[in-house]
């Protein structure tokens, strides 16, 4: 079977830092692959060359057998991504918002469905500049979750959340995953990794250090043993 | 599978977006609309100062509209883009189906819809206050909003892509201070010595003139064009080269 995600001897560099060196891995449909990391080992970066933000120097990048740097509408459709900034405008209220993000897609996911899940309606009337961390978090997870995407990328998603909403999200991306989405969730949380991941990769100094189902990787130790034996000392 | 929606729709509903967002900024509906119908209404009315040759309800008009296109084509799209840019929302659109192309024509279509809402607002008001522009006119107003929309709108985008937002703001408020005395509210030949010439060859000169000799004269301001589609490909062709979607 071919993977949806793959990125093969993947290398990018910015002025002087290189920030990816020779990555490869991949992640199937029908997964939640978790991509660890401390801040700086390339994660983002990987990422956005997935997303077609950024180009590769070199080495390949391939999401549903396409290249994704200019790539299509269509191609584009079948990808949602969650960045780690939100990428929400300042003045915007959530439902108009997501409204006309819904217009971009031939048969958007049902958005009051989402909105009643992701406990939006709640603070309907507020600007994304009034938000709370959380808040957002959740207006943009609903943008990624939108195009009921055959890909999925997620920056952190559950970042400030409160327990409650922690588990909702972690519901709707397994059942993403279950609808047979790929699901690449970048994230700092072993618990995050270890409820929602069959697959994890971890990556330090710009190189993959960990890539294999979450048992194989932890072995009979805990994930967060094996990410501070594999991460610490990485040069930087 | 999921599929994109048709391009048409995919611009239309971002161009609705961005204009309801527009319109709905209380900040920028005061730059864009309150503003400049408060200096048609002052000029209007006022005796002093000169405002060239001419019905002066209808220089003032002139000058109100060229004023509009500054304050959306301009600073509007300078602030709100810088502030998207900081905020990742222009990197967000680059993976939706809407993607830069299509987030560039969904703004030139919000543009030009608030500036349908100015022109309609500005032209009743200076109706009122006794302007009478002429007929033959209506061709060349037309051509010189849209020149004059584009030059701006490049200018607008090569600096919202390529400075701080904060700067951006800063910038493009300070800029549109200054243009205002630099013909687009006044005719550049009343500005003294150094400063005429400077102006009739600003963006801010060329669309001020163009829009009196359209508006009050019904002339075809070809001098003027050509400034604004000299100041529009150069920023275009920079904005092509330098703009940066994410911060």
């Amino acid at each position: 079977m071919t993977s949806a995600v793959v990125v093969r001897e993947l290398r990018r560099s910015y002025d002087t830092t290189l920030a990816v060196d020779g990555a490869s891995w991949s992640a199937a449909a029908g997964t939640v692959t978790a991509l660890l990391g401390p801040n700086g080992a390339g994660k983002t970066t990987t990422v956005e060359c997935l997303e077609g933000l950024q180009r590769p120097d070199a080495g390949s990048v391939r999401v549903l057998d396409t290249d994704p740097w200019r790539s299509g509408p269509d191609h584009r459709a079948r990808v949602g991504v969650m960045l780690q900034e939100g990428g929400l405008p300042s003045t915007s209220r959530p439902l108009p918002l997501l409204r006309h993000l819904a217009a971009q897609y031939a048969a958007p996911a049902p958005l009051d469905e989402l909105v009643e899940r992701l406990g939006i309606a709640g603070f309907a009337g507020t600007t994304v500049r009034r938000m709370s961390g959380g808040q957002r978090q959740r207006v943009a997870l609903a943008a990624a979750l939108l195009p009921h995407p055959d890909v999925l990328f997620l920056d952190e998603p559950t970042a400030g959340l409160d327990p409650h909403a922690r588990l909702e999200v972690w519901g709707l991306v397994r059942a993403e995953a279950t609808r047979g989405a790929c699901v690449v969730v970048t994230t700092h949380s072993f618990e995050e990794a270890e409820r929602l991941a069959e697959r994890v990769v971890i990556m330090a100094a710009g190189r993959v250090v960990a890539d294999g189902t979450l048992d194989e990787v932890r072995g009979d130790r805990t994930l967060e043993a094996v990410y501070f034996e594999l991460t610490t000392g990485a040069p930087r | 599978m999921s599929a994109a929606a048709p391009a048409r729709q995919r611009v239309l509903s971002r161009a609705s977006f961005e204009t309801r967002a527009l319109l709905a900024n209380g900040e920028q509906l005061l730059v864009s609309v309150v503003l400049p119908a408060l200096a048609l209404v002052g000029l209007a009315l006022a005796t002093v100062p000169d405002l060239g040759t001419g019905p002066r309800a209808d220089l003032a008009t002139a000058g109100a509209l060229a004023l509009a296109v500054v304050s959306t084509a301009f600073t509007g799209q300078a602030i709100s883009t810088g502030f998207d840019r900081r905020a990742g929302v222009l990197r967000l659109l680059g993976t939706t189906p809407l993607g830069r192309g299509g987030l560039l024509a969904a703004k030139a279509l919000a543009v030009l819809s608030v500036l349908a809402v100015q022109v309609v607002v500005l032209v009743s008001l200076g109706a009122v206050l006794g302007a009478r522009p002429d007929a033959g006119g209506i061709l060349p107003l037309l051509l010189t909003l849209l020149l004059g929309s584009a030059a701006f709108v490049a200018l607008a985008l090569l600096l919202a892509g390529t400075l701080r937002a904060e700067a951006v703001l800063a910038v493009a408020n300070l800029v549109w201070v200054l243009l205002l005395g630099l013909g687009v509210l006044f005719p550049t030949d009343l500005l003294p010595g150094p400063l005429a010439t400077l102006a009739a060859v600003l963006p801010s000169g060329a669309l001020g003139d163009a829009m009196r000799i359209a508006f009050v004269d019904g002339g075809w301001p070809w001098s003027q064009w050509a400034v604004l589609l000299a100041w529009a490909v150069v920023s275009g062709a920079l904005t092509r080269r330098f703009f940066r979607w994410g911060d």
